[in-house]
């Protein structure tokens, strides 16, 4: 009988053991998926892998790219989930993601897949940029709402737009290189030139224009559609316009940092990350995600939104930004200078 | 050696006595030297790596790349061209051109001028040397492999730079307009915000000093808050102040807040109780029988205030102008959230490095931003050094006299002045109970779910307070010993001459600048202390050096008033000088040691411009925090965020109040027979 109660007690440790040892693996996760959509992300892989803990670097897109640039020779990060495209793809070309075709990759939409094989990131969801309107202080101001990018040079509109500056901000960046292609190299930089005439400042976050539009502080603010319907769900009055001539898109993506000593485990977290239920997940927030079929309807989105998503060149993108940014701050950045 | 320490101290040489002090001397020299060397690893070899850093180019080595062309039927004929040569031929791009950041990206296409993506002809591309690197789309090459390419891919090689050394970045920075300007912005900004501030203290201390006006401990404790709080947040009250809702955006007639006068108004707030302590030191000692001479010779008020006030506090008034310039000029956080499109050289670092991963270019803007700090410092410590004591033996302390006019004028001044620091607490303070301005009035604590928040959530708040308590601890240890090594070892001149001017050197060195330096130097994989990157540690070893002038001036204050010769007693005691340390010279400084920790922990609540580049996941930290909130447009928990840091830091004086008080009645009972 004694013996069992030891044997007993032996397995009991033993099990405690291989528990604590299982729930010893970290992963470092990289993110800039918005800070309140975190938790329940980490909660609803935890169901399914309870033994893997995520610690979350959460910053804006521009922050978490330069951090993982920096970090090049010596990365921190096991895994990055929730990143631009773009971003992912000035990695990839520092030869800092190992690739890695995740279980079940083969269900999603191949627009959302790297075309490397394996693929060095596969997507998430689809982020597209919007405009929000607040319709309280633009009728103090007498403003009519905007119709397409165009309009928003109208003269009327001075002083009462507002958008990111690519050099800080994904969602900026976004906005200009989809301009770039929409309107061509030329068209695009003279149209920015109108705009530029209408902006009040430039802020370093995507989400900034569209929480300052909603609070009333600038009546325009050019941003994302799903920060957009946020602060609508939140009760500020905002209309969420999209342009007619099309809207700039990025996606979110996931990819493993090559040299993580955790490779079991960011493989685990990748597959996850590609599935169905991760994909109803993404859902809440973004129209679009990568998993066909399972997009719904989400609350206060704005219609139209798919068929106006332009057909984005990431590599362009990428492979452009640093010129881009350049040409962009020369132009702009410190311009508001009276004399200039 | 031990002549050289025998001599300066003039001691009599007894063999057993020499022999004790040697022993003491190479201790106390090997405590020096520790803490030296740790100055010497958090502060010069940081900075030596971010000069490097900023010398550091990357260049398109067009020599490095091999190209061959095919016919129109894709036959190659062997004939080998490099880059050089044909950039040479068809001058595609300039030389300077040809320098470019970190993420530089070069097309190849304008070096074939008959090139056309639909032409059936085929291209190779091959790296000549190892490590060279080019991309074709995103795949990276950096073998020296053959590439063989039809046209329609051939235009998605993109060639990448590889590291040089030279001015390039200088040359550079210097002809782009927009970073240039910032220079002038700066300075600009630095300027005004000094005159003002400058000004407003002065009075203030001025009514407090020579006024018989009442209420003078409260204006005074009211003076000082600002410093509890982080630079940001008079920027956030700005906004709910004159910003477009702003409650009282009148006042501005129709003038915006966001630009140079916010970022005035802001550094006013921010800057004013480090002029204020400064310039009230200076009038709180002045001779009376200067007032009684100008009063006998029947001087007006006027001429005695021009002719006998204004000489005696120059010196303090020096000292506070150069230390509100040096704050506005390396101040990070409050142009970044109220300046708007008005560059200054602080948030172009932030840019170039957070924006553009340009980390040269950010490191250049820091040797620039370093020149205006450490001029400013050198001239002070130059004036200050000048200083001869104005308080000597025969001085009659000067009373303020009542005088009504005097004194009711006083107390207006001041409370408008305290109105002013009051409200700015108090905006931040509505501003954060308030669920949706300007739509939704209605009361809340919705904004102190930071968990929910962008920017990081309560538990950046307690790192915070560890990182005080941490940043209090270890720095007060740390500079405390240096003080007194340096203030009560023997001979070893050189040694501690230098070990002074490393001491000095954190005061001129911004923030930000040191964050980034720390980058470049704990994060290179081959530096041995590089584990302590990301975690808390170099947090507070960056808090720690960041602070150092300040605390090491304190302590050697405070040193000096004990006389060399317990040192020499209890050397002739036969006593070993870590007992005298222990047992005689903290006591006696313990005043001085506590105001240490509280500055420290203080100052590491409310840092941003240190440590934004230093933080991880898991070391956020609530000032950090108070600006990724507000970056987001999460303006209200910013502030709620900003005022918990202040609540904190008051917390903490009060604290450190009652433990002084109860210390000091201990422990200083010998001051008073």
């Amino acid at each position: 009988m004694k013996l069992t109660a030891k044997n007993f007690t032996t397995f009991l440790a033993g099990a405690l053991f291989a528990t604590a040892a299982a729930a010893e693996t970290e992963l470092t996760v990289y993110t800039a998926v918005e800070a309140e959509d975190l938790a329940r992300y980490a909660e609803t892989f935890n169901a399914s892998h309870p033994d893997i803990k995520i610690n979350w670097v959460r910053d804006s897109t521009g922050i978490i790219t330069a951090k993982l640039l920096a970090e090049r020779d010596n990365p921190q990060a096991d895994v990055v989930w929730g990143l631009a495209a773009t971003s992912l793809l000035l990695l990839k070309s520092e030869g800092m993601l190992e690739g890695y075709a995740p279980t079940g990759v083969d269900k999603l939409d191949p627009k959302f897949v790297d075309n490397d094989n394996p693929p060095a990131w596969v997507g998430m969801d689809a982020w597209v940029a919007s405009v929000c309107y607040n319709t309280v202080e633009a009728e103090k101001n007498g403003l009519t709402p905007p119709t397409s990018w165009k309009d928003l040079t109208d003269p009327m509109y001075a002083g009462h737009l507002i958008m990111p500056n690519p050099n800080s901000s994904g969602t900026g960046f976004l906005d200009v290189s989809s301009w770039l292609q929409m309107f061509g190299e030329e068209g695009g930089w003279a149209y920015m030139d109108g705009l530029h005439e209408n902006i009040a400042r430039y802020t370093h976050s995507g989400s900034k224009p569209c929480k300052l539009a909603a609070a009333g502080e600038i009546p325009i603010g050019i941003s994302f559609a799903f920060r957009g319907a946020k602060s609508k769900a939140a009760g500020a009055p905002l209309e969420i316009i999209v342009p007619s001539e099309g809207v700039g898109w990025d996606m979110e993506a996931t990819a493993i940092v090559a040299g993580t000593a955790n490779l079991e485990a960011a493989q685990t977290l990748v597959d996850f990350t590609v599935t169905k239920e991760a994909n109803e997940m993404y859902n809440t927030g973004y129209a679009v995600v990568a998993y066909p079929g399972v997009a719904k309807p989400v609350e206060h989105f704005p219609e139209g939104l798919l068929d106006a998503m332009i057909d984005n060149d990431f590599e362009f993108a990428a492979n452009n930004r640093a010129a881009i940014l350049k040409e962009w701050q020369s132009r702009y950045d410190g311009k508001s200078d009276p004399k200039n | 050696m031990s002549v050289l320490s025998s001599t300066s101290n003039k001691l009599p040489e007894g063999p057993v006595v020499k022999g004790k002090l040697s022993r003491d001397d190479i201790m106390m020299r090997g405590g020096m030297m520790v803490i030296a060397l740790y100055l010497v690893i958090t502060l010069a070899f940081p900075l030596y790596a971010m000069l490097s850093k900023s010398f550091s180019t990357y260049r398109m080595e067009l020599s490095q790349y091999e190209f061959q062309v095919s016919d129109e039927d894709g036959v190659f004929d062997g004939t080998i061209l490099t880059g050089a040569q044909l950039n040479r031929e068809t001058g595609a791009y300039e030389d300077l051109e040809l320098s470019t950041g970190s993420d530089g990206r070069l097309p190849v296409t304008k070096f074939f001028p008959d090139f056309s993506f639909r032409s059936p002809v085929m291209y190779m591309v091959r790296n000549t040397a190892a490590g060279g690197r080019f991309l074709v789309g995103s795949k990276l090459h950096n073998d020296l492999e053959w590439v063989t390419l039809d046209s329609n891919t051939f235009r998605r090689v993109q060639l990448r730079p590889v590291k040089a050394t030279g001015v390039d970045n200088f040359v550079n920075y210097f002809s782009t307009p927009a970073l240039f300007n910032s220079i002038k912005n700066s300075l600009w900004i630095a300027v005004i915000s000094t005159i003002v501030t400058v000004t407003l203290a002065f009075w203030f201390a001025y009514s407090l000093n020579r006024s018989c006006m009442r209420y003078k401990g409260v204006f005074r404790l009211i003076a000082m808050a600002p410093i509890l709080v982080p630079s940001l947040l008079p920027g956030i009250a700005l906004v709910y102040l004159f910003g477009n809702q702003g409650m009282i955006k009148e006042l501005l007639f129709g003038a915006s807040i966001y630009g140079p006068i916010g970022i005035v108004i802001g550094s006013v707030f921010f800057t004013f109780p480090h002029a204020f302590m400064i310039i009230s030191t200076a009038l709180a000692i002045s001779d009376a029988r200067l007032y009684e001479a100008a009063t006998s010779l029947r001087a007006s008020p006027w001429r005695t205030f021009w002719t006998v006030t204004i000489p005696g506090a120059r010196y303090g008034l020096i000292s506070a102008a150069f230390v509100v310039f040096n704050l506005v000029i390396t101040d990070f956080g409050l142009p970044k959230v109220i300046g708007g499109q008005f560059n200054v050289l602080a948030v172009d670092i932030y840019k170039q490095v957070i924006g553009q991963q340009n980390f040269e270019m950010g490191a250049v803007v820091s040797v620039v931003l370093v020149v205006p700090a450490i001029l400013a410092f050198g001239i002070d410590r130059l004036v200050q050094s000048k200083q001869v004591a104005l308080l000597s033996a025969r001085s009659v302390p000067y009373q303020p006299q009542p005088n009504e006019r005097v004194d009711r004028l006083s107390l207006a001044y001041c409370t408008l002045v305290a109105v002013f620091i009051v409200g700015i607490l108090a905006v931040c303070q509505f501003a954060a109970l308030i669920k949706f301005w300007p739509y939704d009035l209605s009361l809340s604590l919705n904004n102190y779910q930071f968990d929910k928040m962008d920017g990081g959530g309560w538990g950046s708040y307690y790192n915070s307070i560890k990182l005080g308590l941490l940043t209090a601890v270890a720095g007060t240890a740390i500079v405390f010993f240096g003080a007194y090594l340096v203030e009560k070892s023997n001979g070893f001149k050189l040694g501690r001459a230098l070990f002074q001017m490393f001491a000095m050197l954190p005061m001129a060195i911004p923030g930000m600048v040191l964050g980034l330096a720390y980058i470049f130097f704990f994060n290179n994989p081959s530096n041995p202390l590089n584990g302590i990157y990301g975690t808390m540690a170099i947090l507070v070893i960056c808090s720690v050096t960041h602070f150092y002038t300040v605390s090491h001036l304190t302590a050697v204050t405070a040193l000096k008033q004990m006389d060399r010769e317990f040192e020499s007693v209890s050397a002739s005691l036969k006593q070993p000088t870590m007992k005298l340390f222990t047992r005689v010279t903290v006591p006696v400084c313990l005043p001085s040691v506590l105001d240490i920790s509280i500055y420290l922990f203080v100052n590491a609540m409310t840092t941003v411009s240190a440590v934004v580049f230093l933080y991880s996941p898991k070391t956020s930290l609530a000032s950090i925090a108070v600006l990724n909130m507000d970056d987001a447009g999460d303006i209200a928990p910013a502030a709620a965020m900003g005022m918990m840091i202040f609540y904190t830091n008051a917390a903490a004086r009060i604290i450190h109040l009652l433990v002084s008080k109860g210390v000091l009645t201990r422990t200083q009972a010998w001051r008073t027979r």
